[in-house]
C-alpha cells in the first residue's frame, strides 16, 4: 500500500505528533497506514530486552524489566511529553520523531506569512539564513537513550555493569518537548568506568554523541571532578539555536547541568542488571 | 470578620433575611449547570449545527503594517462548495466596544495593522473548502515600516501612523492626573526611591475558542457565540449590521472560559451573521487557537515608573506613578485600561498625595485589552515590589511597612474612590500565621514573598453613559415552578449558581429548584455582562430584590389564607398567591451608586466595593540554572460573603494559577512582526505538574452594599501572585526581578551582575521621555473621620 501511494501516504502509529503535523499541513497526504497490526511486547531474555516498535511510551516506562536494567530507557520513555499522549504513543514513534523548529511547527498560514522554510515549501533556513541546511531540532527522548544503550533493532543489552540515566530539560512539568537532554549508559567495574556512552537530545539536529567527554571517562573513577570535566566537554559541541524554548544561550549552559546530572545518577545508581 | 454586626440589607421588606440564620447562601453546593459541563452535554457554539448551516473562515493579514492595494475574490468563488465570499466593502461600517474608539471593522479592505487582522470571509459548505477559498484570494499589499515596541510607538513612525487618531506619532491615549500636591512632599520626605517595571503582555488562554453561529429568519438575525456580553455584541452588531436591535437577537452559548478574552464585540460574530443575512442559510464560525491568539484583546505589556516619598518610619507620603501601555493595534478598552493602570494603587494604601501620568500607544500587534484584573496586575506588580525595595531601604520589615499604610474600611481615597468594607488586615494575618511567614529561616535557594491586592466588584459605570440600570432580573412563578431571568452570562465563574441561590435562599428553596433562563437578548432583561468582576455583586442585588418581591407577595397570599408562609410548601404558596394576583412576576434592578469623583477620567475606578487579597508564596531557587519550583501559596480573600464558598475557593485558586503563570512563563512575543508562538504548545502556562499547594482562607467582611454582603472573587486574587513571586525570589537568592515573566535565564543574569558588583536585579533600566500633557489638578476630598460607608 505504502509503495502504492508513495509520498501521498504516511505510516501512524500513536500519531501523536503526525496528527497535529497534518493539521498544520505539515504533511499534505491522502492516506495513513495504520501499524496497529505491528507487535507491542516486551520480550525479557536473560542478557536482553527487546521491546516491540508497537508498545507504547506508557508500557515501556511502566514495565518492570526495563526499569530494573536499563533505568535510563524507563525514565526517558516516561518523560515523553503528558501521560494521554505516553498511552498513545509508541517507542517506534518517538525514535523516528520528526525534528522540531518552532519556525516550522507552525500552521501553514504562520509559515505562509513568516516566508516558507528549506523544511516544507521553502528554500531557506530561517533560523540560520546563511546555511545550506535545515537547523530543527531532534526532540526524540528516547532515541538518544537507545542510542547511548547501544540498541540494535530496539534490543537492549544488558551486562550486570551496565547503567544508565536520562535527565530532559523542559520548562514545564508535562507536555514539553526537550530543550535539552542527556542520555547516558556506561558500564563500571566498581567505581572505574569501563565504557561509556553519552548522547544529547535537542542541541543538534540529531541525537548528538558526546565523543570527548566519552573517551575522557574511559578508565575514570567517576567521581565529581571527573563528572564535572566531562560535563565541560560533553557540553562544548552543543550548538543549540534561537528556534526552540527559552533563549539558546541559557540553553547552552544548561547541557552541562544536564550531563552532570545525568554522571552523578550513573554514580549513585547500582547497576541496571538484577540491580 | 463574621463577628461584625450585620448591617441591613436593602429593601424594606419584611422578613429580613440577612441574619446569619441563611439556608443556602454560604453553603458549598455544587454548581448548578454542574453535571451538564462534566457530562460534556452543555451545548457550546461550535456544538450547534443547524440543518444547512455553512462554515465560515477568515483570510487574515500575513503582514504586520501594510496598505491594501487590490483583493480579487474571483478564484475562490469558483471553487465548489462555495457560496459567498465578503470583503471589508460588504462589512464598511467601524465597530469598537469603547463609544471613543471605533476603530474595527470585521474585515479590513483599506489597511491592514497586525499578522491576523481580518480581510475576506468565505462561507461554504464545508470548512476545507472555505479555507481552501481563502487560500485562493489574491490580496495585493503595500508592505509598511511595523511598530513592534513602545519606543519605537514614542517615536516618529518610518512610513505613516497605525491609527488615524489619537496623540503624536503612535500614540493613542494620555492621562495625566494629580490629587494634592506631589513636588512639594517629595521635598520634605525622609526618603524617595525610584524605581522602573515591566510587566510583560499575556493572553488569556480559554480551553474554549470563540465560535458564533448565526441564523436569518424572518427578516431577523440570530446569533449564538462564546462571548462575555451579550449586550454589547448586540449593540455592535446593530451598528455594522445597520438593523434596529428589536430584528438582532444574541444568545450566550454554553462558555468555556473567557478571562476578559471574549468582552470585545468580535469580527467573526458580525461576519457569521453578515453571511446568514447574505446566504439565508445558518454560518458557523470557530477560530482556530491561532487565531484566538490574533484575536487576544489580552494582558497590555506596561512599562512602569514609580517614585514614592515616605517618613522614616516608611508613612507614605506621596506617590508619582507613570505608565506606557503597548496597546496593539486598535483601541479595544485601552482607554479604559489606561486609566487602570494608576487608578487602584490607592485603594489597598493610604497615598495622601498622588500623581498619575499614563500613555497607550498602538504597535502592530493583536489589540490589548482586559484580561483578568483588567490593567491592575501590572501596577500592582511594581507597587508592592517597590514598597518591598522601599522597606529594604528603610531596614524595616516589609510586611509591616506595607501594613503601616492600609487603607482603612469607610473612607474616601485622595483620587476619590470610595472604600467600604476593607479586610486587608484580616486577610494579611490569615496568611501570616497559616505560612509561618515570620517563622521562617533565612536559608540560601529558599524564600517567601508576600503581597496584598484588591479589585473591583463591577465598575460603577457603563461602557457608554447613561442612567440605566446596569443589571435587571425578572422572576416568573407559576404552578409551584420558579424561573428567573437575567441577562448575566456565565462564563465558568458561576454566575448562575449564584443567582439561583439568591433567590432559593429568598423563596426557601434550593438552588436546583430555580429555573434560569441567561443571556438571552431577546428573552432576558438587560444585563451588562461578565466583565469588571460585577455579576454577583449587581445582578445578584438585582435577583435578591425580584427574590424578595416575590416573596413578599407568596408571604402576603400565604397570610390572607390564615396560614403561616413557613408552615406551607413552595407549591402551596404559589398557587394561593397565583389565585390571588393572576401572573406572579416580580422584577428587581440594580444601578451603582454615583460615587465617581469631580473630575474627567473619574468614570474608571470607582466600584460599589473593593475586594481585598494578601498572598504568601514559598519558593525554591536554582542559583546555577535560575529554575524556580513554587512550593506553596498561601493565599486569603476578603469577599463580604460567600455566596458559594465552594465557587470562591475555584475562582481563587484559578486566579493563583493565572497568577503563577503570568509571573512565570506566560508571554506574548513576537519576532520579525509575527506572534512567536500562538500555539497551546509553545505558549507555556503552567500544567498540572508546576501547580504547588494553595491553601486558601476565605475573609468575610459582610460588605453594607452587596447581596448578603458579597463581593468579586473573580480576579483580585490574581494579583498579588507575581509581585509575591518576586519578593520570595529576593528572598531566596537576594535579586530582584523587576520584570514579568522571571525567566530562568533572568534570575542567571540578575546574579551574574551581582556577583560582577553591579545592581543585584534584572529589569527595564530607564522609562522612556513621553509628552505627557498639563497634568489636571485634582482637589483630593475632604478627610471626614467619622464618615461611614453611607455618608462617604
Amino acid at each position: 500500500m505504502a509503495a502504492e501511494l508513495g509520498s501521498r501516504a504516511m505510516f501512524v502509529a500513536g500519531g501523536t505528533d503526525l496528527f497535529p503535523k497534518l493539521k498544520r499541513r505539515q504533511f499534505e497526504i491522502d492516506t495513513v497506514i495504520g501499524l496497529d497490526f505491528l507487535p507491542r511486547e516486551i520480550h525479557n531474555g536473560s542478557n536482553e530486552c527487546t521491546v516491540d516498535a508497537g508498545v507504547t511510551l506508557a508500557d515501556a516506562s511502566r514495565d518492570a524489566h526495563v526499569n530494573a536494567r536499563f533505568k535510563g530507557y524507563a525514565d526517558a520513555a516516561g518523560l515523553v511529553s503528558s501521560p494521554p499522549l505516553r498511552n498513545a504513543g509508541t517507542i517506534g514513534g518517538n525514535l523516528c520523531v520528526d525534528t522540531r523548529c518552532n519556525y516550522y511547527d507552525m500552521t501553514y498560514e504562520w509559515r505562509k506569512a513568516a516566508g516558507f522554510c528549506m523544511k516544507k515549501d521553502g528554500d531557506i533556513c530561517l533560523v540560520a539564513p546563511s546555511s545550506p541546511r535545515c537547523w530543527a531540532v531532534s526532540s526524540s527522548d528516547t532515541a538518544p537513550m537507545a542510542i547511548a544503550l547501544d540498541v540494535m533493532s530496539l534490543r537492549l543489552r544488558a551486562t550486570p555493569e551496565m547503567r544508565s540515566a536520562y535527565v530532559k530539560l523542559r520548562r514545564r512539568g508535562s507536555i514539553d518537548f526537550p530543550i535539552a537532554g542527556a542520555a547516558v549508559a556506561a558500564q563500571l567495574d566498581g567505581d572505574i568506568v569501563t565504557s561509556c556512552r553519552i548522547v544529547l537530545s535537542a542541541v543538534a539536529s540529531y541525537p548528538l554523541q558526546a565523543t570527548a567527554a566519552e573517551a575522557f571517562l574511559k578508565g575514570k573513577r567517576l567521581d565529581g571532578e571527573a563528572i564535572d570535566q566531562a560535563a565541560e566537554l560533553a557540553a562544548r559541541p552543543a550548538k543549540p539555536l534561537d528556534n526552540a524554548d527559552l533563549t539558546h544561550f541559557w540553553r547552552k549552559r544548561m547541557v552541562r547541568v544536564v550531563v552532570e546530572q545525568a554522571l552523578h545518577r550513573i554514580s549513585d545508581q547500582g547497576a541496571g542488571f538484577d540491580g | 470578620m463574621r463577628d461584625r454586626p450585620h448591617p441591613p440589607l436593602r429593601g424594606d421588606l419584611p422578613g429580613e433575611r440577612g441574619g446569619e440564620n441563611l439556608k443556602v447562601v454560604g453553603r458549598p453546593l455544587p454548581r448548578v449547570d454542574a453535571a451538564a459541563k462534566v457530562t460534556g452535554r452543555a451545548m457550546y457554539a461550535d456544538d450547534l449545527l443547524p440543518a444547512r448551516t455553512l462554515h465560515c473562515r477568515i483570510l487574515r493579514s500575513p503582514h504586520p503594517h501594510a496598505r491594501i492595494l487590490s483583493i480579487d475574490t474571483s478564484a475562490a468563488r469558483r471553487i465548489p462548495g462555495v457560496v459567498a465570499v465578503i470583503t471589508g466593502s460588504d462589512l464598511p461600517i467601524k465597530f469598537g466596544i469603547l463609544p471613543v474608539t471605533q476603530d474595527e471593522r470585521a474585515l479590513e479592505h483599506e489597511k491592514v495593522r497586525y499578522v491576523g487582522d481580518p480581510i475576506a470571509a468565505v462561507a461554504a459548505t464545508d470548512e476545507e473548502i472555505a479555507a481552501a477559498a481563502c487560500d485562493a484570494i489574491a490580496v495585493e499589499y503595500e508592505v509598511l515600516e511595523p511598530v513592534m515596541s513602545i519606543n519605537a510607538a514614542l517615536g516618529v513612525p518610518k512610513d505613516e501612523r497605525i491609527q488615524d487618531y489619537g496623540g503624536p506619532n503612535n500614540v493613542h491615549k494620555f492621562v495625566a492626573l494629580e490629587f494634592g500636591e506631589v513636588e512639594g512632599v517629595f521635598e520634605r520626605a525622609d526618603h524617595v526611591r525610584e524605581d522602573v517595571f515591566f510587566f510583560q503582555g499575556n493572553t488569556h488562554l480559554p480551553m474554549e475558542q470563540h465560535s458564533a453561529v448565526a441564523t436569518y429568519i424572518d427578516g431577523k438575525v440570530t446569533l449564538w457565540s462564546s462571548t462575555q456580553v451579550v449586550h454589547y455584541v448586540h449593540r455592535a452588531l446593530a451598528k455594522v449590521l445597520e438593523l434596529p436591535m428589536h430584528r438582532i437577537r444574541v444568545i450566550g452559548a454554553a462558555h468555556g472560559g473567557g478571562f476578559g478574552g471574549k468582552t470585545d464585540p468580535f469580527a467573526h460574530e458580525i461576519i457569521v451573521a453578515k453571511l446568514a443575512m447574505m446566504t439565508g442559510r445558518p454560518v458557523k464560525c470557530t477560530l482556530t487557537r491561532e487565531e484566538v491568539f490574533y484575536a487576544h484583546r489580552g494582558r497590555h505589556p506596561v512599562l512602569m515608573w514609580v517614585r514614592t516619598g515616605v517618613t522614616r518610619d516608611g508613612q507614605i507620603t506621596a506617590m508619582h506613578f507613570r505608565t506606557a501601555l503597548d496597546g496593539g493595534a486598535y483601541g479595544s478598552y485601552g482607554v479604559a485600561s489606561t486609566f487602570y493602570t494608576g487608578a487602584l494603587q490607592t485603594v489597598t494604601y493610604d497615598i495622601p498625595a498622588y500623581r498619575f501620568e499614563g500613555c497607550r500607544v498602538f504597535t502592530n500587534k493583536p489589540p490589548c485589552g482586559p484580561k483578568r484584573g483588567h490593567g491592575t496586575p501590572q501596577p500592582r506588580f511594581a507597587l508592592e515590589l517597590h514598597l518591598e525595595k522601599i522597606a529594604h531601604d528603610l531596614g524595616i520589615d516589609p510586611v509591616e511597612l506595607k501594613r503601616r499604610n492600609f487603607v482603612k474600611p469607610d473612607t474616601r481615597t485622595v483620587n476619590w474612590l470610595r472604600v467600604t468594607s476593607c479586610g486587608l488586615e484580616e486577610c494579611t494575618e490569615k496568611v501570616m500565621v497559616a505560612s509561618r511567614f515570620r517563622e521562617r529561616k533565612k536559608q540560601a535557594g529558599h524564600g517567601m514573598g508576600f503581597a496584598i491586592s484588591s479589585y473591583l466588584s463591577g465598575a460603577g459605570t457603563a461602557i457608554y453613559w447613561n442612567d440605566m440600570p446596569h443589571s435587571e432580573v425578572q422572576i416568573k412563578v407559576d404552578r409551584g415552578g420558579v424561573t428567573a431571568y437575567c441577562g448575566a452570562m456565565d462564563i465558568g465563574q458561576g454566575s448562575d449558581s449564584v443567582l439561583a441561590t439568591i433567590v432559593a435562599e429568598e423563596l426557601g428553596l434550593q438552588p436546583a429548584d430555580v429555573r434560569l433562563v441567561t443571556a438571552d437578548t431577546d428573552t432576558t432583561p438587560i444585563d451588562l455582562g461578565s466583565y469588571s468582576s460585577r455579576v454577583t455583586f449587581m445582578a445578584g442585588n438585582a435577583a435578591l430584590e425580584a427574590a424578595r418581591k416575590m416573596r413578599a407577595l407568596l408571604v402576603e397570599a400565604v397570610e390572607a389564607g390564615g396560614h403561616r408562609f413557613e408552615d406551607v410548601t413552595f407549591e402551596e404558596a404559589s398557587i394561593l398567591a397565583e389565585a390571588r394576583f393572576g401572573t406572579l412576576a416580580t422584577a428587581g434592578s440594580y444601578t451603582p451608586p454615583k460615587i465617581a469623583g469631580p473630575y474627567k477620567g473619574s468614570g474608571v475606578g470607582p466600584s460599589p466595593a473593593y475586594s481585598y487579597s494578601a498572598c504568601v508564596v514559598d519558593l525554591d531557587a536554582d542559583a546555577r540554572t535560575g529554575l524556580i519550583t513554587v512550593n506553596k501559596v498561601w493565599i486569603a480573600h476578603d469577599v463580604g460573603r460567600a455566596i458559594n464558598p465552594l465557587l470562591v475557593e475555584g475562582q481563587v485558586e484559578g486566579s493563583v494559577y493565572m497568577g503563577l503563570g503570568e509571573a512565570l512563563m506566560e508571554e506574548q512575543a513576537f519576532r520579525k512582526g509575527l506572534h512567536k508562538w500562538p500555539s497551546m504548545l509553545e505558549y507555556k502556562s503552567p500544567t498540572f505538574l508546576d501547580m504547588p499547594e494553595v491553601e486558601t482562607f476565605i475573609v468575610e467582611t459582610i460588605d453594607p452594599e452587596g447581596p448578603y454582603g458579597a463581593k468579586e472573587a473573580g480576579q483580585g486574587p490574581l494579583l498579588p501572585v507575581p509581585p509575591a513571586v518576586c519578593a520570595a525570589l529576593h528572598d531566596a537568592l537576594g535579586v530582584w526581578i523587576d520584570e514579568i515573566p522571571v525567566t530562568p535565564e533572568k534570575v542567571v543574569e540578575a546574579l551574574r551582575r551581582k556577583e560582577k558588583g553591579e545592581p543585584a536585579r534584572y529589569g527595564p533600566s530607564a522609562f522612556p521621555s513621553i509628552p505627557y500633557p498639563p497634568t489636571i489638578k485634582v482637589e483630593p476630598p475632604p478627610k471626614d473621620p467619622s464618615a461611614t460607608a453611607a455618608s462617604i
